[in-house]
């Protein structure tokens, strides 16, 4: 593998490695981009910019769950065009839960942690020049954001009749819903949505593989590698085994649609739950897509400000492993109650537990990462402790839900709202803020400001616990999930919940402030501004870093058991 | 002034602290005076939600029975608490059946002591850091990256401590599935677009159609909104019940929260579970998978009788007979249907006589 990389060190190109830094014109840089960064921001920035939208819209429903009875879904069926009746106004609800659900996966944190992080440090921490395929690079960021615009489009034709728009099909687009219930054309938006986005997805994995099995710099081995890339690399694979499951999955609705094809319809011989097996084959796998590169930030970040080496590198290297092929073997927990035969229950009971090993080694090897160290609460920190704190506590109701039969009575309740957002909302997101605030000064080469990071930390974790914590109770007490109105009893916990909303919200405004504070006043920031405990590649270019680095590969001549990747 | 580059990471974090609890508790203000308003908009306003003129009407106590209508006159009240969701209730509804009541222990004994310990353990490992190792003058990290028996210990301890959880959760699991006995009540729970159909195969196979009831009517019916039905299911208290489930549009679930039950209703299929309830009383639930519009709308109550009453409440519905009950009870005896056929009136007396005893 080294020699592959040492091609890149080629003497020939000398003539241009004074012009490292130039840059084409502002078109070809940003709309036909074949630069790794350059990509990386604009995966930034488009999850940004869909993560206002669809944290928007779960502002939209904690506002209309915030007390008994329907307030405002009427007012948003005619901003798009309806009129106001109670299906239509029913519908809407629906509407929002899909787009909101598939806009914070499909386009928010997958975007986020893998294009965005991932373009941006996989290159710069193994020493590669670029991606392995720049120009694939910018295929996979433009087909994401076709399939955000597919998804748009969902909003404005008919999902269910003339006056009731959009898709209303959930997340997971279960047959028959989304075949015979939903008619319109909105339903074959949304799963266009999904195909494109999936297959830019494919791409991205295909590059990051093929990156990081063959563009490490001399003396990279796999096991110096910064567990920010193992995390990619499992999640790359993860993405390349369990997409195209998805992408078969939700082909057979539409030729089942539109094709009269019967394989999830009873009628023709099909069956509804064929569709929901091969959509959680995708969907569980999925969910540690989006968590494994937040594991592998926040260990660089708790190694960085602890000025300690991970502790127990191979184990939290393996220890993702394992997760991910583990990970594709307990799908059907999400179908407990769909008839299981007893011995698949109990089989998908046990696997699913097994999961809480190696996530509690990684747990663990975080705070024995600490322990001794000397620790530095920046906000990098801060919000990686938040993170470990909260997806434990996400993590042990996980291990009720993993239950079989206590998910008889928890299954499609609040419970399990409150369980996914504590390992995503709170899991997934923390770890985003996380790597955004720890390298937002490599990446800008501007300081952001510390106080307001801190400030946003806080805001954050008081708002999303009120929003959240509450849901528990509501999912005991047994409210079921995806409901505009509910019974009297549920008021109390709900207007809670939808007073964190706010407070979240107000964190988001400190969160704009503090990208202002830091693009207009913010000082310039240092190669490396979080001292001797960042011993990653990145923090030895420049902030920014040049527009080609590592013209000259750099050697890793590290023979510690720890790892440090500068130079001596 | 230079906000960015505070140097005091302990400063930034008290006072960022001190900031968002002030940002939350003028929130809270704000969202108290809200909560004020909604409340007394409620009180008075209990009609205005409702709108109609004949929520008004319901309103007034007199005209209860002739508002809600003949289908409700037989209907059992519910105990207030029982079989429906607590208001600010923070846990699992009071449970009446067998498996709810295992579940629930499951819960309580196995489950919640490992999330508190689990939780509890990583809060004070995480403040155990923070406060310990700071970074202070002076100090070198420490530059241990392994400890072979630390990483045993706590690979091993989550093991036990899930074999510990796996073995009545197993268990649990078995006695969930156990096959109702042969003469158990057969009920079919059809799901629809939205609402429920019951039918009772083995009792001359009528269907009880099930709608939610206006907000208006369940008030005025005295029972919670949303959760109200016109006809419930009407289940024997005490008897197994082999509850089946299906649909006949796309996925819906039936669930009841208090009963510990929760089955989805596939079109193309037929799921089963056995069903013991442990008294009498009004059970309510909602639908519970995403199948369109009226989701949130299409709830779910069983009434459960003492066993002579359900009989008396079959043979009240039309076509609804104790015919198979008989076949299944004694297993000789021919049925009143079956022996009038075959031309014996001798057989066919003997029949109405074990069924007038049956019931
Ligand atoms: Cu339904």
């Amino acid at each position: 593998m080294a020699t592959t990389a040492e091609g890149f060190d080629n003497p020939t190109h000398a003539d241009h490695a004074h012009d490292a830094d130039h840059k084409p014109g502002f078109f070809a840089r940003w709309f036909m981009s074949t630069n790794h960064k350059d990509i990386g921001t604009l995966y930034l920035i488009f999850a940004i910019f869909a993560g206002i939208i669809g944290g928007a819209m779960s502002g939209v429903m904690r506002m209309e769950l915030a007390e008994p009875g329907i307030q405002y879904l009427g007012w948003w069926v005619e901003f798009f065009g309806g009129t106001a009746e109670e299906n239509a106004n029913y519908h809407m609800w629906n509407v929002f839960i899909t787009a909101h659900g598939l806009i914070m996966v499909f386009f928010m944190v997958m975007p986020a942690m893998i294009g965005g992080f991932g373009n941006w440090f996989v290159p710069l921490m193994i020493g590669a020049p670029d991606m392995a395929f720049p120009r694939m690079n910018n295929i996979s960021f433009w087909l994401t954001v076709a399939g955000f615009l597919s998804l748009c489009m969902s909003l404005f034709v008919e999902g269910t009749g003339a006056n009731a728009l959009g898709a209303g099909v959930g997340w997971t687009v279960y047959a028959p819903l989304s075949t015979t219930a939903n008619p319109g054309p909105a339903v074959d938006f949304a799963i266009f949505a999904l195909h494109l986005a999936g297959a830019g997805s494919i791409l991205g994995a295909t590059n990051f593989i093929t990156t990081i099995f063959n563009m490490r710099a001399p003396g990279m081995t796999l096991h110096k590698m910064p567990l920010f890339v193992w995390s990619v690399l499992v999640t790359a694979f993860l993405l390349l085994l369990a997409l195209p499951v998805l992408a078969a999955a939700i082909t057979m609705l539409l030729t089942d649609r539109n094709f009269d094809t019967t394989f999830f319809d009873p009628a023709g011989g099909g069956d509804p739950v064929l569709y929901q097996h091969l959509f959680w084959f995708f969907g569980h796998p999925e969910v540690y897509i989006m968590i494994l590169p937040g594991f592998g930030m926040v260990s660089q970040i708790v190694a960085t400000f602890s000025r300690k080496p991970v502790f127990g590198y191979l184990g939290m290297a393996y220890a993702m492993v394992a997760i991910g092929v583990v990970g594709f073997v307990v799908w059907a927990h999400h179908m407990y109650t769909v008839g299981l035969d007893v011995n698949t229950k109990m089989y998908f009971t046990a696997a699913t537990m097994v999961i809480a090993v190696p996530t509690g080694v990684k747990i663990f090897s975080w705070v024995a990462t600490m322990w001794g160290g000397s620790l530095e609460f920046k906000s990098p920190l801060v919000w990686s402790l938040g993170f470990i704190f909260l997806f434990t506590v996400g993590g042990v109701t996980g291990v009720v839900l993993a239950n079989g039969g206590i998910d008889d009575n928890l299954h499609d309740t609040y419970y399990v709202v409150a369980h996914f957002h504590y390992v995503l909302s709170m899991g997934a997101v923390f770890s985003l803020f996380a790597g955004f605030y720890y390298w937002f000064p490599k990446m800008s080469g501007r300081m952001h400001s510390e106080f307001l990071a801190h400030l946003h930390f806080w805001g954050f974790f008081i708002g999303v616990n009120i929003i959240f914590f509450p849901q528990h109770f509501l999912g005991m007490d047994g409210m079921p999930r995806r409901i505009p109105d509910y019974p009297q009893a549920y008021a109390f916990f709900n207007q809670i919940s939808s007073y964190g909303y706010h407070v979240m919200a107000a964190s988001m405004v400190v969160f704009f402030v503090n990208l202002a504070y830091a693009f207009t006043g913010g000082k310039k920031a240092a190669d490396n501004p979080w001292g001797e405990g960042a011993t990653t590649l990145e923090w030895t270019l420049t902030s920014p870093p040049p527009y080609h680095q590592f013209e000259t590969l750099p050697v890793i001549e590290d023979h510690h058991d720890y790892h440090d990747h500068r130079p001596a | 002034m230079n906000l960015g580059q505070t140097r005091h990471g302990a400063f930034n974090i008290v006072a960022a602290l001190v900031a968002a609890f002030l940002l939350v508790f003028a929130l809270q203000g704000v969202s108290a005076q809200d909560a004020v308003g909604t409340t007394s908009t409620q009180v008075e306003g209990t009609e205005v939600d409702l709108g109609s003129p004949e929520a008004a009407v319901a309103l007034g106590e007199g005209l209860v029975g002739d508002e809600v209508g003949d289908t409700l006159a037989g209907q059992m009240a519910p105990t207030p608490g029982k079989g429906m969701p607590v208001d600010r209730g923070m846990t699992f509804q009071d449970q009446y059946t067998e498996i709810g009541r295992d579940a629930l222990f499951m819960h309580d004994a196995f489950l919640v002591p490992m999330m508190a310990g689990v939780s509890l353990l990583v809060l004070g490992l995480l403040l155990w850091v923070v406060v310990r190792y700071r970074r202070r003058e002076g100090r070198e990290p420490s530059r241990t990256t392994h400890n072979t028996f630390v990483e045993v210990v706590w690979t091993l301890l989550p093991v036990l401590v899930l074999v510990a959880i796996a073995i009545p959760s197993i268990s649990l699991l078995a006695k969930q599935y156990e096959t109702p006995p042969e003469d158990a009540v057969t009920i079919k729970a059809t799901g629809y677009q939205w609402y429920w159909g019951y039918s009772y195969p083995d009792h001359g196979d009528f269907e009880i159609i099930s709608n939610m009831l206006s907000e208006a009517d369940a008030v005025a019916n005295g029972e919670p909104a949303l959760l109200a039905v016109d006809n419930r299911m009407v289940v024997p208290a005490n008897t197994p019940i082999r509850l089946q489930t299906t649909a006949a549009d796309v996925i819906h679930a039936f669930a009841v929260p208090s009963l510990w039950f929760k089955l989805d209703a596939v079109p193309g299929r037929l799921n089963e579970r056995m069903l013991i309830i442990d008294e009498p009383g009004v059970y309510y639930g909602q639908c519970s998978e995403l199948c369109g519009a009226r989701h949130g709308f299409m709830p779910i109550a069983v009434e459960a009788l003492p066993r002579d009453e359900w009989e008396a409440w079959v043979l009240a519905q039309p076509g609804g007979t104790l015919g198979e009950e008989e076949t299944a009870a004694e297993d000789d005896a021919e049925s009143e249907a079956d022996a009038l056929e075959a031309g014996d009136a001798d057989a066919a007396d003997e029949a109405a006589e074990a069924e007038a005893d049956a019931a």
